[in-house]
């Protein structure tokens, strides 16, 4: 009954999250703006490679986004696995699912850039092979979520299988880069074969640094209203068991 | 007074190692006892490898020019495809015939029970690769019998079975437990299976035994993390049944 009680909880956080809505839409048209036109052009590739290399500052911002997704299942995870709480098997659960969708974005956007680069779609990179795994992990948790009817067995179970896919992750990377590399290594690290690699001048650096945090706002804002929907979710839930009753 | 010390516990937890040891022997006694009366799990896995190692031939003879370019995979494919078979059948079985509740009320400690378990599954892994070693090298003349591919079929096995019995446990509830366990099993076994191709194939290169090692030392943490893990989230599956 406690949940009937208080119907306008939830929309307290109605204007709050409208503001980091905006705020979100306005970081990711800075992100456009700064990836397409003000950035500087990478000096030492030519053609296609100078133009597809701007597609860098969307797969390094899906890349944060869906890093962000991977540690929040994480953290929701162990929460839960402490405290039994089922609010941190929401946030477990939203990170996962946005985190999957910029995931995907990742691959997709390195798929197309590394055409001109690389002139393949696709390489066995220990980086491309290990983000298609844990893409995969991801798809598999909420396949997995969705043939659990008790919603405390569903966050029990799926919090046992998301820490164990979190450990098996450096695994794979590792047992991958037995493996040669060709993917470029942008920051400090040298690797002899990659290819399609280039410096980073000043405006780039900035650049990645606006798009990194456009799209960190992007997922949190996403994230937001997917925990708020899931918990209306679990309300609903709870009224329609009070009503059989 | 006397009759009441004389009294000895029903439960075995806390009685020391042996006791546990114990528990994880009965509960694999049981199980490969149920399996050799029902015969569901090794036949059809035995059948599925050999199966399998057949379409592989036919699906690679002509086209690949030695065969020992794809047999490291062809390998590990079947292992892993056909330990699926038999994993989902471990947990699946029990609630079929109503057993599970009578299990998880045996009184022994949780981790025997998936200790039992993963020691039956482990003997018909093995069995199976008796079998699929000999098979391979009939019908693609590549001889297996090497001691690190032997050991690294060891050691992937354990570390196979050991996440295999743990995720059949987690889907056993499930709605879709069948389809769904080679979906959750299979990328978090990435590294076990690059690493077991890897190490094949060094071997059958005969690339000499320091590129081998790097790769059995992956499917040795993989194995210590499996067990690790299962250890302290068992108890969180069972919790309440």
């Amino acid at each position: 009954m406690n949940a009937v009680a208080r119907p306008a909880r939830s929309d307290r956080w109605f204007t709050p999250l409208l503001v980091f809505d905006l705020l979100a839409a306005l970081a990711m048209v800075g992100v456009m703006w700064t990836a397409l036109l003000y950035a500087g052009d990478a000096t030492n590739l030519a053609g296609e490679e100078q133009v597809a290399q701007r597609i860098f500052y969307f797969h390094i911002g899906s890349n944060i986004a869906a890093l962000l997704g991977f540690l929040g299942s994480v953290v929701g995870s162990v929460g839960f696995l402490f405290s039994r709480r089922l609010v941190w098997d929401r946030w477990a659960a939203a990170s996962v699912e946005i985190g999957t969708i910029f995931g995907i974005l990742v691959l997709l956007s390195g798929a197309i850039w590394a055409k001109p680069a690389w002139n393949t779609y696709w390489t066995w990179d220990p980086r491309l092979t290990t983000a298609t795994i844990t893409v995969l992990i991801y798809i598999a948790y909420m396949l997995f979520r969705n043939g659990f009817d008790n919603p405390e067995t569903r966050a029990r179970f799926a919090s046992v299988y998301a820490l164990f896919a979190f450990l098996s992750v450096p695994l794979t990377y590792y047992s991958a880069r037995l493996f040669r590399s060709i993917h470029p290594i942008v920051f400090d690290g040298v690797n002899e074969e990659a290819q399609g690699g280039f410096g980073i001048g000043p405006t780039m650096g900035q650049t990645l640094t606006v798009a990194m945090i456009g799209f960190a706002l992007l997922f949190l804002a996403i994230l937001f209203h997917r925990v708020r929907q899931l918990e209306f979710e679990a309300r609903i839930e709870a009224l329609r068991e009070n009503y059989d009753e | 007074m006397a009759e009441l010390t004389e009294a000895e516990p029903v439960t075995s937890k806390g009685g020391g190692l042996a006791a546990y040891l114990r528990g994880v022997w009965a509960v694999a006694e049981k199980d490969v006892r149920t399996e050799l009366r029902a015969k569901e799990v090794v036949g059809t896995m035995a059948a599925f490898s050999v199966l399998a190692a057949v379409v592989f031939g036919l699906a690679f003879d002509l086209r690949v020019p030695r065969p020992e370019l794809v047999v490291p995979g062809i390998l590990w494919v079947i292992i892993l495809f056909g330990g699926v078979l038999g994993l989902h059948r471990s947990f699946g079985s029990e609630l079929d015939r109503g057993t599970l509740t009578g299990l998880l009320l045996a009184p022994v400690e949780r981790s025997a029970i998936y200790l039992g378990k993963v020691a039956a599954n482990l003997l018909y892994f093995l069995i199976i690769e008796a079998l699929l070693v000999p098979v391979l090298l009939i019908l693609f003349d590549v001889n297996l019998l090497k001691p690190l591919v032997l050991l690294a079929l060891a050691l992937g096995t354990v570390g196979y079975v050991g996440a295999g019995t743990l995720f059949a446990a987690l889907t056993a509830r499930n709605r879709a437990r069948e389809t769904l366990l080679p979906v959750l099993l299979l990328p978090v076994l990435a590294p076990l299976f690059i690493s077991g191709v890897g190490l094949t194939a060094v071997v059958l290169d005969g690339r000499g035994n320091a590129e081998a090692w790097p790769w059995l030392g992956i499917i040795g943490i993989y194995d210590a993390l499996v067990y690790a893990i299962a250890f302290l989230l068992v108890d969180v599956i069972w919790e309440q049944t």
